[in-house]
């Protein structure tokens, strides 16, 4: 991980895009700005984090803007990581996909399939995304499950002393 | 609701009639039967006992179960099938793959919302006679997860032994079968099915 | 005429829901090239077939569904679905407390249970700032070499059997049990052991285990030599994964795949090695690394993991030191049993623990180790309360998945079965 200091001035220098540097457990992480996602990655690709190591999305609920993306970022030459993350409001739910290739960079293929899970998951919508569509539910189901105010669903279970419309509940 | 019973149970039923009385709806009365009579009941009576056992017998001993593993009970269902608990030695080493030439469904591992309606049309492929395990908790109940995800098999198909665990041990998978077969060997004819109205659904695609 | 074409002639057939739903998948566009014949002569054209792979299938590990558009018998481009085995266990561990989470978690790669639990165990000790005593470590150590082992073997055995070496499914079986024996004797349960606790192991290894473990030990390495023997150098193994599929390891990387398959690319890259967790630099052991990247050096590589599997265990087995076997922290761990009769302390540390369950400080953490199939990351949010308010863990078999494609674009159809197998999905992980 970049130490407390390496982390301040990776933020200085990527400016206006960072909003908030955190560094806690000694692990770095930068908050952006959601529309500068592709730069602010694109210019840690240069400084040596290539790797991509993971894509999710949280939800912050009640805390507004609610639904948060995290990019983790590994440097596998100095073996250092760090972690990127933006958060876009439900009422406009959209970021810019990182993963198709793009005249000016490489683009990151990893995160196709890892942004079709948020998006089904959460809803995030990632704008210029090759193929955007639900990859774990069925493709017509409505609704995020991922999302703290979706129910648990299930079924409900069903004690035999406590219910009495069952047939061998004592009563 | 008790679907009037046909079929073999009725010869069945009118066999035992012949014995006891002289029409099918008479009295309880002994009797004696000659000629035609005796014939006709050893006809009922005794080839509808004896066949229908032997096949029986032979069904319960040969099933071909369906290679069909979802989640972790499919690891172990592959050690059921493995050189220790070996399931080749009751004779059900012949996994099917194709849902036409396979018997028995065992469903190892957790059923989603995006499966299910394919497992049902795996279960409606499959020719009659055919039986089905759920094996582990996952498919019996909801097993560990109770969530919007998951849907257990009973709900959309017929299920006959329901096998515990998470996952059983492959010795616990053994029990289940063989309690299977003792079902299948005793009471072959599958009438609580007939009772749920759950035979006959075989898929039949129009117009092919 | 395909479920997904719309047909343009004649009364459509009565479609089912179910086929009614698959017609929006959409598909990657096709090259122009393919509309000429092998020729380039345009009276001829060629048809491509678009062949649905279903998910119910003998040789697609677990529920994968794949469509793929072949032109004859080469493929030309794969379209992988997934979801058929979606658990919601991330949305699940959301409601239990955290030591209640470990089980649930443990069935999402349901071959590698050890590390999916080390994984969460390591974010949430993470988090709690406890420390897990070196005994823990090392027994932690012992249970996820054995796992990577067993994980591995059955790798071997499926990949055998859809290459047509059936017998080798059943010798990896004889070698499992003998793993899972040592799991139940540390654990009661032989898969989903949930031993892996917040802040060590639940339970201390039994007397006879170190012996039972030392006998495997011998016994292991003469059986993957016998596996070696059997499949190393047969020419139908040779001509069914020499040079098939490679794919470089700048693409990989860029695809995000770790584990076997970058090591196979020449990339040396593990975890246990570049950034070590739970006493792992302890150890003394090589990373088996290949030179082209096609098929036959991922198989290489799974092998020859056994082997450093193996010399680690036999390192931790005799470096095993004495001491606890969870932390001491009362406000994490459960006291010890006999403590309850006489500490109130302990007493309500206990209820307190299997009530509630212990609080968390708020904050994020993502803790990654390397797995049997590549790096297995768990990401945990907590907000300060005893339930986790996020747990995300992220899969290798999921990010792996994507290079499927780009790996089998212009093989036949064997060799994708073949490349599928090599690559070593766990739909288990890939769902969640």
């Amino acid at each position: 991980m970049p130490d407390a200091t390496g982390l301040e001035l990776i933020g200085q220098e990527l400016g206006d895009s960072v909003l908030d540097t955190i560094f806690f457990r000694d692990r770095a992480t930068l908050v952006i700005d959601p529309p500068s996602i592709r730069s602010v990655l694109a210019r840690l690709r240069e400084k040596g984090y290539s790797f991509m190591s993971s894509l999710h999305g949280v939800d912050y609920y009640p805390e507004e803007p609610r639904l948060g993306v995290i990019y983790e970022l590994l440097d596998m030459r100095r073996v250092d990581r760090i972690t990127v993350k933006l958060r876009v409001p439900t009422s406009a739910p959209e970021v810019q996909s990182v993963t198709p290739d793009a005249s000016q960079d490489a683009g990151w293929p990893t995160a196709n399939h890892q942004e079709r899970e948020v998006y089904d998951m959460f809803g995030v919508v990632f704008r210029d995304h090759p193929d955007l569509r639900r990859i774990l539910m069925p493709e017509d189901y409505e609704g995020h499950p991922q999302r703290r105010d979706f129910p648990l669903g299930g079924e409900p279970v069903i004690f035999t002393c406590n219910d009495t419309g069952t047939p061998r509940s004592s009563e | 609701m008790r679907v009037a019973p046909d079929g073999l149970r009725v010869r069945e039923l009118n066999a035992r009639q012949l014995l006891r009385g002289g029409d099918l709806e008479g009295a309880n009365q002994p009797a004696h039967l000659e000629g035609a009579e005796l014939e006709r009941y050893v006809q009922e009576r005794v080839a509808t006992t004896t066949l229908d056992t032997a096949v029986a017998w032979a069904r319960s001993n040969s099933f071909f179960p369906l290679s069909f593993g979802l989640a972790c009970c499919a690891m172990e269902q592959f050690h059921a099938a493995g050189p220790r608990m070996d399931i080749a030695r009751f004779g059900f080493e012949a996994f099917r793959a194709s849902p036409r030439q396979a018997d028995l469904i065992i469903l190892a591992g957790r059923v989603s919302i995006k499966m299910a309606p394919i497992v049902r049309r795996l279960y409606d492929q499959m020719l009659e006679p055919k039986w089905a395990i759920s094996m582990g908790a996952c498919c019996s109940s909801m097993g560990v997860f109770n969530n919007y995800a998951l849907v257990p098999a009973d709900k959309f198909m017929p299920i006959d032994v329901h096998v515990p665990g998470c996952p059983p041990r492959p010795e616990a998978l053994m029990h289940g079968v063989l309690k299977l077969r003792k079902m299948v060997q005793d009471d072959p004819d599958l009438g609580w099915r007939e009772r749920y109205d759950a035979v006959g659904t075989e898929e039949i695609i129009p117009g092919a | 005429m395909s479920p997904l074409e719309e047909p343009t002639t004649g009364p459509a057939p009565p479609m089912s829901e179910y086929r009614r739903r698959e017609q929006s998948i959409t598909l990657s566009p096709l090259p122009e090239q393919l509309e000429h014949g092998a020729d380039g002569s345009e009276e001829t054209t060629q048809e491509l077939l678009t062949l649905n792979f279903g998910p119910h299938h003998p040789a697609t590990h677990g529920v994968l569904r794949l469509l793929v558009t072949l032109q004859g018998e080469v493929v030309r481009d794969i379209k992988p679905i997934v979801g058929y085995v979606h658990t919601g266990i991330e949305k699940t561990a959301e409601d239990k407390a955290y030591w209640k989470v470990i089980p649930v978690v443990e069935r999402m790669d349901y071959l590698a249970y050890y590390f999916n639990a080390m994984a969460f165990c390591g974010a949430v000790e993470t988090l709690v700032e406890v420390e897990v005593p070196k005994r823990a470590q090392y027994l932690r150590v012992i249970h996820l070499e054995l796992n990577r082992i067993a994980s591995h073997l059955i790798w071997l055995g499926t990949s055998a059997l859809d290459l047509g070496a059936v017998s080798i499914f059943l010798y990896c079986l004889r070698e499992r049990e003998k793993i899972l024996d040592l799991f139940e004797m540390s654990s009661g349960q032989r898969m989903h052991t949930r031993y892996f606790q917040v802040g060590g192991v639940i339970e201390d290894i039994p007397t006879g285990f170190a012996h039972k473990l030392r006998e495997f030990l011998k016994v292991m390495p003469e059986r993957a030599d016998q596996y070696g023997a059997i499949l190393s150098a047969n020419e139908i193994l040779l001509q069914r994964l020499r040079s098939i599929c490679p794919l470089d390891a700048d693409a990989l990387l860029s695809l995000g795949v770790t584990g076997p398959l970058l090591r196979a690319a020449g990339n040396p890259w593990d975890l246990r090695k570049a950034a070590p967790y739970s006493s792992y630099d302890d150890f003394d052991f090589k990373i088996p690394v290949g030179t082209v990247g096609d098929n036959y050096d991922r198989y290489a590589v799974r092998l020859a993991e056994i082997y450093e599997s193996v010399k680690i265990l036999e390192q931790a087995l005799d470096g095993l030191p004495e001491g606890p076997h969870i932390t001491e922290d009362r406000k994490v761990a459960l006291p010890p049993r006999h403590e309850l009769a006489t500490s109130m302390e302990a007493l309500i540390h206990h209820f307190k623990l299997v009530t509630e369950g212990f609080r968390v400080p708020p904050g994020e953490v993502y803790f990654p180790i390397e797995g049997p199939r590549g790096e297995l990351g768990c990401f945990v949010r907590s907000d300060g309360s005893s339930k986790p308010a996020r747990v995300h863990m992220r899969d290798p078999s999921f990010v792996n998945l994507q290079a499927f494609s780009h790996m089998a674009k212009g093989a036949y159809i064997a060799d994708m079965i073949a490349t599928l197998a090599m690559l070593d999905p766990i739909l288990g992980g890939i769902d969640r």
